[in-house]
Order: C-alpha cells, then sequence, then structure tokens
C-alpha cells in the first residue's frame, strides 16, 4: 500500500514544488464524503431535510414546551391579558344607551331592565340577553339593540299599541291587538276611547272582538263592552242591558244580519233584553217583562203573576 | 462472449430507465483527464422550435447540466492501472458534476480509449420464411454472422449492422418490411480486452453508480468530430488523447473501423520532462505553453524558462530555445503519426472514396499538427472540434472534450447494436418457457 501512495505522490506534488507551497491536497473526496453528497443530492433526502426536518424540530419544539404546565398557563395568562386590554381599550367602551321609540316612563323602565352598568367595554356586552331581558316587557314589543359609534347603546324600542281594556276579575288590562297584555289600568275612565272586553279567554281572541267593534256601525256608540262567553263565542253588550248573543262562527255576519233587521224594523231601540243570534236559521228576541206583560195584553192574554 | 453480452442488453435497459429519469452521466476516462457531464433530457416538447435553428442531430433533446474535469491518475494508455486511484479520480469528478448540476445521478454512460480494439467485419445471410422482412428475421440474419473467434479474454464492445442487402439490393438501411427472399448483413464488430472492461465496470460500481452504456472513444468522438457528410461519405476521425490515439473510419454513417494506438501526448510529454531532466509536470505546462512543431528562425530567438526548486541555482536557471522543444516534440508526434498511418493503410482506408482525416483530442491542439499531419497521412487533413451541444460550459468546448461529446450524442442517439435486437426464438434453449412464449407471439 505504501508503494502505491508513493506512485500517487508525483502528479500531486509536482505543481506544488514550482510554486513552492506544501503538496497540494489530494482533491478527491473520501468515499463518505462522496456518498454523503449523493445522499444529500436524492430529492426525497433534500424535501426531509430542508422542508420535513425543520418543521419537525419547530413542532417538537413547541409541543415540549407545551407540555410543560406553567408554560402554558402563562401563555394563557398573557393570551387573557393582552385579550382585556385590547377590550378595555377607549374605542370599544360603551359609556351612554340612548333608548329611541319609547315613551319617558318606558324608557327608564328599559334602562333599568337592560341590566348593564355603563360604561363597560362593548365585548363584555351581550346585546342578545340584553335584547330578550327589554322584550321581556309587556309594553315592548320589539327591541333592536346596536352599539353605534362614539360608545352609544342605541336601544330601539317598538312599543305595544293598545287596541283594547281587558276586564278580570284581578282589575283591567290594556291589551294590543294580538292579546298580549300592555299594562295595567287603574280606572275605565283613563281609557275610554278602548272598547272594553271581558270574559275568559278573551284576550286571546281580541281580532275577533276588533273585528266586531269595526263591523258594529250605527250600534257602537251604544256598545258598553264586549264579553266572551264560555272562551268560545262573543256576547255584545249595549246600554239599557241590552245583550247581543253571537254565534260561534261567523259573528261579524250574524252581527251584520241583526244590523240590517235593526236598520228595516228599527229593532235594538225596542224594549228587548236580549238578541240571540247563536242560531242562524232565526233570531231570537227575549222582552223585558214589562213589555212581554204589554204584549200579552194586548193580544188579550191574561196571566197571572205574582211576586214569586 | 456471451457475460458481456448480457450486460450490454442489461445496460441498454438502464441506459432507457435513466432517459425516463431524464438524468444520466457521461464519464470519460481518459489518460490525462477524467471529464463528467450530466445530462438533462428534456423531452421533445421543449425544444425551441421558434428560434429558427431546429434540432440539429437531435442534440437538442438534451442538455449539459453538469460539467466537471479532473486530473486523471491511475490510467495509463486509457486502462485502468492503480484502480483505487482511478476510483478516486471518478468520484471527484462525478461529484464536482453533481454539485454543478445540483442533482444526483444514479446512472452512467463510460468511454475508454483503451484495451487494444480491434476490428471485425461480419457478414451473414438468410434464406426469408416468407417474403417480408420482419424484425425476427433481422435478428436471425444478425445472428447468421459467423464470429471470428475473438481471442482469450476478448469480449465485444460495439456489434453494429451496418449494411443490409436483399437480393440483389445492397445499402439497405432498414430492410423491415422490405420484400425479397434472401437477406444478407454486414456487421462491424469491435472487440476490446475484457479484463480492461471488468476493470472498469469495478471501479464504476465502486463510486455507486450504475453502468448504463459503454463506447469507445474512438467511436464517440468521431461522432462528434466528424460533420454529417463525412461520415456518409467516409472519413477517419483520429482522437490524439493523453495516453492512446483512437482511431476509426465512418462510411455512411457508420463506423466500419477502429483502432488505438498506444501512443499519445503524455508520451510527448514525458520526452520533454527526460529530455529537459525536469519534472512531468513541468514539462506539460511546457508543452501546452511554447510547444510547437514547426520551428521558424524566430523560435531560435525565444527562450524559455525552464525552471525547477531544485536549489541549484545554475540548473533552475537553465532556459531552452523554442526551436529545442520543438526538436524534442517533432519526432514523437510524427512517430505517433506514422502508426495512425500505418493503422490506417492496414485497415484499408485508401481504398475508400473519400480521404477525409479529422483530427481531434486534446493532443491535436499542438500547433502545427495539421502541417505535419498533411504530410504523414495525406492532403485531405483537417482539425476538428467537436459539435456544440446545449449547455456545455465555454472550457469544455475544445477538442479535448470530443470524446464526452461524442458520449453525450451517443447517449441521445445510440447506434442500433447487435444486442438490442430479440433473441430468435430458435436460440432460446430448447425447453425454455420463453421459447414457447415467443413462439405463441410469432405464429398468432
Amino acid at each position: 500500500m505504501q508503494s502505491l501512495t508513493a506512485l500517487r505522490a508525483p502528479g500531486g506534488a509536482y505543481g506544488p514544488k514550482m510554486s513552492g507551497h506544501s503538496p497540494r491536497r489530494d482533491p478527491a473526496p473520501s468515499k463518505w464524503a462522496y456518498r454523503l453528497q449523493r445522499l444529500l443530492l436524492t430529492p426525497g433526502i433534500r424535501a426531509f431535510l430542508f422542508r420535513g426536518l425543520p418543521i419537525i424540530v419547530l413542532l417538537g419544539g413547541v409541543s415540549i414546551w407545551f407540555g410543560h404546565e406553567p408554560n402554558r398557563q402563562a401563555l394563557i395568562a398573557q393570551l387573557t391579558q393582552l385579550r382585556a386590554d385590547f377590550e378595555a381599550r377607549p374605542e370599544f367602551l360603551v359609556s351612554l344607551a340612548r333608548v329611541e321609540g319609547a315613551s319617558d316612563d318606558l324608557a327608564e323602565v328599559v334602562r333599568v331592565k337592560l341590566g348593564l352598568t355603563l360604561p363597560m367595554s362593548s365585548f363584555d356586552i351581550d346585546l342578545d340577553a340584553a335584547r330578550l331581558r327589554v322584550e321581556a316587557l309587556d309594553a315592548v314589543q320589539r327591541a333592536d339593540l346596536r352599539v353605534r359609534s362614539g360608545g352609544v347603546l342605541q336601544v330601539l324600542i317598538t312599543e305595544r299599541d293598545p287596541v283594547a281594556v281587558w276586564r278580570t276579575a284581578a282589575g283591567l288590562t290594556l291589551i294590543d291587538a294580538t292579546g298580549h297584555r300592555v299594562a295595567g289600568l287603574v280606572a275605565r275612565t283613563d281609557r275610554p276611547d278602548l272598547p272594553l272586553i271581558a270574559g275568559d279567554g278573551a284576550d286571546l281572541a281580541t281580532p275577533e272582538a276588533l273585528a266586531l267593534i269595526d263591523a258594529a256601525g250605527p250600534l257602537t256608540p251604544r256598545i258598553r263592552g264586549l264579553v266572551r262567553m264560555g272562551n268560545r263565542r262573543w256576547d255584545i253588550v249595549l246600554d239599557r242591558n241590552q245583550r247581543v248573543m253571537l254565534p260561534e262562527k261567523n259573528p261579524v255576519q250574524a252581527l251584520e244580519r241583526l244590523l240590517a233587521l235593526d236598520h228595516a224594523q228599527d229593532l235594538m231601540n225596542r224594549d228587548i233584553l236580549t238578541v240571540d243570534l247563536r242560531s242562524d236559521r232565526r233570531p231570537t228576541l227575549r222582552l223585558t217583562p214589562h213589555a212581554l206583560a204589554e204584549s200579552r195584553r194586548a193580544q188579550g192574554i191574561e196571566i197571572v203573576e205574582n211576586e214569586l | 462472449m456471451t457475460d458481456l453480452y448480457t450486460s450490454q442488453r442489461a445496460m441498454r435497459n438502464m441506459r432507457k430507465a435513466a432517459m425516463q429519469r431524464g438524468v444520466i452521466a457521461i464519464l470519460d476516462v481518459g489518460t490525462s483527464k477524467i471529464a463528467c457531464l450530466v445530462l438533462r433530457f428534456d423531452g421533445p416538447d421543449q425544444l425551441r422550435e421558434q428560434d429558427g435553428v431546429g434540432p440539429m442531430a437531435g442534440q437538442s433533446r438534451f442538455r449539459v447540466i453538469g460539467a466537471a474535469t479532473t486530473r486523471s491518475r491511475g490510467v495509463r494508455f486509457g486502462e485502468i492501472a492503480v484502480m483505487n486511484e482511478t476510483e478516486r479520480a471518478i468520484r471527484t469528478a462525478v461529484q464536482a458534476a453533481q454539485k454543478m448540476a445540483n442533482v444526483r445521478v444514479d446512472h452512467v454512460i463510460a468511454c475508454f480509449s483503451g484495451a487494444e480494439p480491434r476490428s471485425y467485419g461480419l457478414a451473414g445471410e438468410l434464406d426469408l420464411q416468407d417474403s417480408v422482412v420482419t424484425e425476427q428475421d433481422v435478428s436471425r440474419v444478425l445472428a447468421a454472422c459467423d464470429v471470428p473467434d475473438l481471442g482469450p479474454g476478448r469480449e465485444v464492445l460495439h456489434a453494429q449492422p451496418v449494411n443490409f442487402a436483399l437480393d440483389h439490393r445492397s445499402g439497405l438501411g432498414d430492410p423491415r418490411g422490405q420484400i425479397g427472399h434472401r437477406l444478407a448483413a454486414d456487421m462491424h464488430l469491435l472487440s476490446v480486452d475484457a479484463d480492461v472492461v471488468q476493470n472498469l465496470l469495478y471501479c464504476i460500481k465502486r463510486c455507486d453508480l450504475e453502468l448504463a452504456g459503454l463506447a469507445s472513444s474512438a467511436y464517440v468522438s468521431a461522432i462528434s468530430s466528424l460533420v454529417e457528410d463525412e461520415q456518409e461519405l467516409g472519413a477517419a476521425c483520429i482522437d490524439m488523447g493523453g495516453g492512446a490515439t483512437g482511431l476509426s473510419i465512418f462510411i455512411k454513417k457508420h463506423m466500419i473501423y477502429g483502432d488505438a494506438v498506444r501512443m499519445g501526448g503524455d508520451h510527448v510529454t514525458s520526452d520533454i520532462s527526460k529530455g529537459l531532466q525536469i519534472p512531468l509536470a513541468a514539462a506539460e505546462r511546457i508543452k501546452t505553453r511554447h510547444g510547437g512543431l514547426y520551428a521558424t528562425g524566430m523560435d531560435d530567438r525565444e527562450m524559455i524558462d525552464i525552471g525547477g526548486d531544485s536549489g541549484d541555482w545554475e540548473k533552475d536557471r537553465r532556459q531552452i530555445s523554442r526551436t529545442e522543444l520543438i526538436g524534442i516534440m517533432r519526432p514523437r508526434v510524427e512517430e505517433i503519426l506514422e502508426e495512425v498511418r500505418a493503422t490506417l493503410d492496414a485497415a484499408g482506408f485508401d481504398s475508400l472514396p473519400s480521404q477525409q482525416i479529422v483530427l481531434t483530442g486534446g493532443a491535436s491542439q499542438i500547433p502545427g499538427l495539421d502541417g505535419i499531419a498533411t504530410r504523414v497521412l495525406g492532403q485531405r487533413v483537417r482539425l476538428g472540434r467537436p459539435l456544440r451541444v446545449q449547455g456545455l460550459p465555454q472550457a469544455a468546448t475544445g477538442a479535448a472534450f470530443a470524446s464526452a461529446v461524442g458520449l453525450c450524442l451517443f447517449a441521445a442517439h445510440p447506434q442500433d447494436e447487435w444486442w438490442d435486437f430479440e433473441i430468435p426464438s430458435e436460440r432460446y434453449p430448447a425447453r425454455s418457457l420463453r421459447r414457447a412464449v415467443k413462439w405463441f407471439k410469432d405464429n398468432w
């Protein structure tokens, strides 16, 4: 082997001898250097080394760091702090709630119901929950909440419109067209403009009652109120204790027929106690006792009356 | 013979696989340098047709993406003399070329100039079974060529069908599909020393590379240096390398003769070294910088510092005139050319219609060589440089890279060889299953 190395020496040493430097190093790569270079030029290995390995190292480092509990806690705390700091910035501060579309009394109630301790960050306000709370008020049909620029919480209120007074054993209640309670009422005279309804389930049948009142026409001034009978049909109570008993079905048509009868024969001005329209074949009248007696007398019918 | 024959077949398959992968390395194992080129095959769709210059000789199908040369070590006369030195040199070249190409190459096509190539002309004849020539018939007629006794330890390096004749029509390039009765083939066979090839195979295998082809450097440098009409009309290419001078004769675009003279530029260098008592490297430097073959009066006055660091002032300050240098170089170059002349005469180059001679290789760059060659070889001598191929660095375009460039062209457009044709079914062993399969394929 020694002699072979010596054979190589002339080729490797001549150039340097002329230039006067130390013998030039053999430029040939060692077998392992050569193999390593070829390995590194292999596409799969290259891809692994330049993409896969950094990713693995990165992921490994991160997961090891996260595997340590205090690190994780610290990171979460830091993130939470960052988030809190961000949310507490004055740009996101809501300092004023403006209630629109509600009367002053209602606005005050709404403000209380919102339950927000202003000023607070807009991130902390749960608008949906606040809206549900406001809409839970009887007088509020619909509420729109939005945070406007300038730190204003705008509350747009659509109030319920009372259309009738409902008298129950507990007292008077204002109800809207759907029958929902709007507010209580102390005295009927506070809202003489609204029709009065009474009886079980009258609030649920409010639309029908309103339709009847609309259809009443010339009888309107005489209407004292409507009574829901047995949660199934309406009676119209007029002054002079007159009562119109309407059928369960098509009460408006029955009422129109009554009005036609009234127009033709001036029925309602007569001494009648009740007009029973429950059967659509015929209206049935009940006269007052005096009228009945007078009528019988006019027909020559003698009856014995006593106090019993 | 069958050993290299089968390995040649395996190499051809390997070359196809390398083409599929698109990257292949070219290795020119020479006596003075080892060159490695890395080729990338683009496929025909990436040709730049719109540039006006179309693919010339098919070389634009590939592109040289890495090139490296290193001083050869352990190679003498184009043959590997010291195995591990050569292995290291090959590793150096391959590594540098890979680094430049930034890609790993596994398949390599190699050429070498030594191993005493010998040419044989073979002829075979066959009566066709049916009147149409099929591929089977071609392989049968090639198999019918009677192989001469190559001698002990010889292998076939190239065996190329050169000419086909069908009934009395000769000069057919591709007889397939033609109609006739009697098919004849001429084949050129180049045999080399088996041991030399085995050494090279072993060396390349030790570098973790797979050999995808082998070629004689005389053949491949002719491919790159001879222009098309020279190949067609007949020409000889003389590849003057470091340790051996390759010689190949082409006609009708086929090599019909190949040989090598075991002398080259290194012998000129060693003459200078011996004559002037200087180291080989200094002799090489003086040869390349001041060398020449024709002395003029001017050269008497041009003094060359020989140099040296022996420590003896007198010896280190020696000067010689260029005439003296020429006087050393010229006899050796003349001797090489005389040898080439003798070989050409033995090959019957005189009887060729065209007597064009092309000198290439690193040693052909000696100034004045064409003049001497004209005197020795005949009037029609020119210096050849290899064809330009895409992506080749400027430093690798000289005559010294003729065989490397030719190997590129050889890789892109290999000549059909004997082993590229299927083995005729009669030649399979009698009880082989493949024979049965082949019989079915041929008959149905």
